[in-house]
């Protein structure tokens, strides 16, 4: 695993460098840097539970030359790859729920083009600047969060009863079936309106806010937290790439190996899953996000460019 | 211990196997349009010199110094290498909106007024971020 992070690390420390000396690089090098950079985010979002666009995002925007508007929307499309790829098992399997996402998504897509439309209006230094803050903010977030396996819900709130949000998923590890139902489903409207935002704004995906909102805040079991967020994700995040599309910022020679590094390292990483301490990956992915996030507010504040 | 179809709603089934066709299909399209960009198999709109020295600029300059096309004025140049990975991409994005256009003859069916509304509203907002309406794309 360490092996692992120390090439990520020396990738990134080589990557400002070359970036300084880009146009006199040759093309290629640099699609092959990001599968290479793109495969490792993949194992650690895995292991880490995090996902690849909220490693992507600060490391590739703070660490190679493209624009952050072209980053932004590899971001966005990477995250979206990877939740449309894990939905439908998770969506057989009844570990996510169509029906407790489908309210949340409407709300998160609605926000999320909104933050597109507004990270491609602000100048870049703002949106660099910004995006280290939020970054910074979220490794204090996976730092002190908590979670609930199965949280307790004395009470449906009325709109979360009026729409129904409620059911019965099997828990394989456990070996039963866990009858589920939430609360303060008006406050968990708001915060996804809020991650929606986010996630737009900057292409991070949002799987770090979803599943603590979805968990602690509306009281779902976490494994279903957990499977749902990737399907509210795929929904927030097709509305946001859109807008990323339409303005011509995507790039494919940024956007294809990219996905494809993602997705295999993550493959990977779903191997490795049984063998590696999740305490010891987690604490890589926050220094790798404290790295990326220090990188991106320096860089915003015209302090390291 | 209930049943699995049981236990899911009939919709979500059925969304999950039109999902996994179409990001299968998508990313299918993707890798290999990649391919086809990287061998050069037809000529990029953008050479790849000109690539590296613009791509570092924000997206309305790099348009200019490009000449690149906003919205949907991608598919006039569809048979260029770069442009062509954008069927690809554009699939990606169109998969969640055939889903909910999918289920939404589900959820009226069962009865299922508020759910076919969400739907509804749902293709409506995904279809104006997609049509480029939204942002002012010129």
């Amino acid at each position: 695993m360490r092996r692992y992070a120390l090439i990520l690390l020396a990738l990134l420390w080589a990557a400002p460098a070359a970036a300084a000396e880009a146009a006199a690089t040759p093309w290629w090098v640099w699609p092959a840097a990001l599968f290479a950079v793109s495969f490792a985010i993949g194992i650690v979002g895995v292991l880490a539970g995090v996902g690849g666009g909220v490693l992507f995002v600060p490391i590739v925007g703070g660490f190679f030359p493209f624009h952050l508007d072209f980053v932004r929307a590899a971001g966005l499309l990477l995250a979206l790859s990877g939740a449309l790829s894990a939905a439908p098992a998770l969506l057989r399997s009844g570990m996510a729920s169509m029906r407790l996402a489908m309210p949340l998504a409407l709300v998160g897509s609605v926000t999320s083009i909104a933050g597109a439309l507004l990270g491609l209006a602000l100048p870049t230094n703002v949106v660099q600047t910004a995006l280290g803050v939020t970054i910074l903010a979220i490794v204090l977030l996976m730092w002190r969060a908590k979670k609930s396996e199965y949280p307790e819900v004395p009470m449906p709130d009325p709109l979360g009863a009026a729409l129904r949000l409620n059911g019965v998923f099997h828990d394989p590890a456990a070996g039963r079936d866990v009858q589920w139902c939430v609360h303060r489903t008006p406050s968990g409207l708001v915060a996804f309106a809020g991650i929606g935002l986010l996630a737009g704004l900057f292409g991070l995906g949002a799987g770090w806010a979803n599943v603590p909102v979805l968990n602690l805040l509306m009281g779902a079991p976490l494994k279903l937290s957990g499977g749902t967020s990737g399907f509210v994700l795929s929904v927030v995040d097709t509305s946001a790439a859109w807008v990323y599309v339409n303005r011509g910022a995507v790039l494919p020679v940024l956007v294809a190996p990219s996905i494809v590094g993602v997705m295999l390292g993550a493959k990977i990483g779903a191997r490795l899953l049984r063998v590696v301490r999740a305490s010891t990956v987690r604490k890589i992915v926050i220094g790798l996000l404290l790295a990326a996030g220090a990188r991106a507010l320096l860089k915003g504040l015209g302090i390291w460019n | 211990m209930t049943r699995q179809e049981d236990r899911i709603p009939h919709e979500q089934f059925v969304y999950a196997r039109w999902l996994d066709w179409g990001t299968r299909i998508a990313l299918l399209l993707l890798v290999a349009t990649f391919v086809a960009y990287v061998l050069e198999l037809t000529t990029p709109h953008v050479p790849f010199d000109q690539l590296t020295r613009i791509w570092s600029l924000p997206v309305e300059q790099y348009r200019a110094a490009a000449s690149a096309p906003a919205g949907w004025g991608w598919l006039a140049l569809a048979s260029h290498s770069d442009y062509m990975n954008y069927v690809g991409i554009v699939f990606l994005a169109l998969t969640t909106i055939v889903c909910y256009l999918r289920a939404l003859p589900l959820f009226l069916a069962r009865g299922d007024r508020a759910y076919a509304l969400v739907a509804a509203v749902e293709i409506a907002v995904l279809a104006t971020a997609a049509a480029g309406i939204l942002g002012g794309v010129h």
